[in-house]
């Protein structure tokens, strides 16, 4: 199981086939597990990291920190929801330290973000506070790197 | 054709009366493996299986410790022995690994890879004319370094059908009274196996019945699938009469850095650190530095390298049977040594062609020995997609070459 899905995780687009010779299991276990995890969402989504900068698509991210007063009875949850319910909101996690909700907005410009944060976030009852850090430059998401390095080490093309 | 000629042309010869290269060295032949060097160089999209070691950088948080320590200044020698907090490390993964007890004081040696603690061996053990016992096909190192040793390199041939596993009384067969030590390595480059530990038993019962020395070249102990390696050392009564040979290189993915060590009883040991005085000093600062690193914290990225090297193992294996080259599953290492009889063509013949006609690289099997004729060696140490575009290459000219 674990096996299986940690192929998918490293390349969503590995068919079973490849996979079941991959891990030495039966085609038909591999997709029984597939479907399985599918149907209970232990996989949650198949999807393509695109780095758009390689398009010079304007799009635009910010990192905002949200600091909350927390319901009583329901806490910091429906907080929660009620940011991440905006699909401008592509990333919501709750967190120990000086706020509570890190929020990664996304807009095609500075004023669009700027304006749902101070129209949309800001102005909910229980926050308390917001500071928005627009992302300058994106190195590395989700474990992959994304500048171009272009020093990939050069192997002998024959050793012993 | 390329002959075993073909280099030594391209080097222009001095004009002198007589050749200044002692017998010795004009005895021992040119690596069956740079020979293929040139022909590479001028081929555009080659794809390579012939390469021997792994495809990943060595893990970040290695390089950095020692980008740190340089960063601090530690740019000096060491003692010859090595960093003592390397050989603390070592002496602590080996016991926990092997239940081996080895003195960092006395017993552990920092060599510049394996590739020098098993010269440091030889020439440490071997008398002139004494001969060491090894199987093959073997890796391309042990024939030459025993003769450069003054010793004398006896092979003993194993098979694919018995999944190149030696046999304990085929090592028996050759032992004389001039017969110092058995060379194995195993897990092995260039077949991929495994010595089972039941023949190993009988091999450890062949050496103390002759009183021989084991040299040991484990370097591929961490690369193991679906198996447990046993360290030979760790058979009991062998450790008095084993050197054991080990390193970073490929459990590690740090090839380029040049450390690796031996392990063995101190008397040996002082002879090896005497050799090693004398012509290498010490191993170089940043790669020990490294290397206490790999082993204080790189536990997690070798268990994610070998599950990785098991996965493309199997889909080289079937990859290969598919098109035709006859391949049983190795145990270790990351070569796979599949049969060409298919095709009819000599193991070079095969190299050459099929880097000529479909641009993929493989080593021919008679770069290892005699023994290894019939067979090439395909490391699966390559990205899945490349190893894809290979296996089709391959099958294209397996169809071509069929006899
Ligand atoms: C069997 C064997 N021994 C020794 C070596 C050399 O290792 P090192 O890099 O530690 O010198 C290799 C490398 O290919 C090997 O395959």
């Amino acid at each position: 199981m674990k096996e299986i899905l940690k192929v998918l995780e490293q390349d969503a687009r590995t068919t079973p086939e490849q996979i079941a010779i991959m891990t030495g299991k039966s085609l038909a276990e591999v997709k029984e597990v597939i479907r399985e995890a599918e149907r209970d969402r232990t996989i949650i989504k198949y999807k393509t990291i695109v780095n758009w900068d390689k398009l010079g698509e304007e799009q635009v991210w910010a990192l905002i920190e949200v600091k909350v007063s927390p319901q009583r009875d329901v806490g910091f949850d429906a907080m929660a929801e009620r940011i991440y319910r905006f699909p401008e909101a592509r990333t919501v996690y709750l967190v120990s330290g000086t706020y509570d909700l890190a929020v990664f907005v996304t807009g095609k410009t500075m004023q669009e973000v700027a304006a749902f944060v101070a129209e949309k976030l800001a102005s909910l009852d229980s926050v308390q506070g917001t500071v928005t850090h627009f992302l300058l430059k994106r190195y590395k998401e989700d474990g992959e790197i994304l500048v171009d390095r272009g020093e990939r080490g050069e192997r002998l093309a024959i050793s012993p | 054709m390329i002959t075993e000629n073909s280099t030594v042309v391209s080097i222009a010869r001095p004009k002198r009366a007589r050749t200044m290269v002692s017998r010795r060295m004009q005895k021992i032949p040119s690596s069956g493996i740079r020979r293929f060097f040139d022909l590479i160089a001028s081929i555009d999209g080659v794809i390579s299986l012939g390469v021997g070691e792994p495809d990943y950088a060595t893990p970040w948080h290695i390089c950095e410790s020692a980008v740190y320590a340089m960063e601090r200044g530690r740019t000096m020698y060491t003692s010859n022995y090595g960093l003592l907090e390397l050989r603390q490390g070592l002496s602590r993964h080996l016991e926990a690994r092997y239940g081996l007890e080895y003195d960092p004081g006395r017993e552990l040696l920092i060599t510049a890879g394996v590739s020098e603690a098993l010269d440091l061996a030889l020439r440490a053990v071997l008398n002139p004319g004494e001969e060491v016992i090894a199987p093959e096909p073997s890796y391309v190192s042990y024939a030459p370094c025993t003769i450069m040793a003054g010793g004398v390199f006896v092979s003993v041939p194993t098979y694919a059908e018995d999944g190149f596993q030696v046999r304990a009384v085929d090592i028996r067969d050759r032992i004389n009274q001039r017969t110092k030590a058995i060379l194995l390595n195993y897990p092995n480059n260039p077949t991929g196996s495994v010595l089972d530990r039941a023949e190993m038993v009988k091999v450890a019962e062949v050496a103390r019945q002759h009183d021989l020395l084991v040299i040991s070249d484990e370097i591929y102990d961490r690369l193991v699938y679906e198996v447990e390696h046993t360290c030979f050392a760790s058979l009991p009564g062998m450790r008095e009469r084993t050197i054991l040979l080990g390193g970073f290189s490929k459990a590690y993915a740090m090839t380029g850095w040049r450390v690796g060590y031996a392990a063995a009883p101190a008397d040996i040991i002082e002879a090896m650190m005497k050799i090693h005085q004398y012509t290498m000093l010490c191993a170089p600062i940043m790669a020990q530095v490294a290397a206490i690193e790999a082993l204080r914290a790189g536990e997690s990225d070798v268990q994610e390298m070998v599950a990785d090297y098991g996965q493309r193992r199997r889909v080289m294996v079937k990859g290969l049977n598919d098109i035709g080259l006859a391949c049983s599953e190795p145990q270790g290492a990351f070569y796979a040594f599949p049969s060409i009889k298919t095709t009819g063509l000599s193991s070079v013949e095969f190299a050459e062609r099929l880097l000529k006609e479909e641009r993929v690289v493989v080593v021919p099997g008679s770069a290892f020995g005699s023994s290894g004729e019939g067979h090439i060696r395909c490391c699966y140490a390559v990205s899945l997609p490349e190893m894809e575009e290979a296996l089709e290459r391959m099958g294209r000219f397996v169809e071509r070459h069929r006899r």
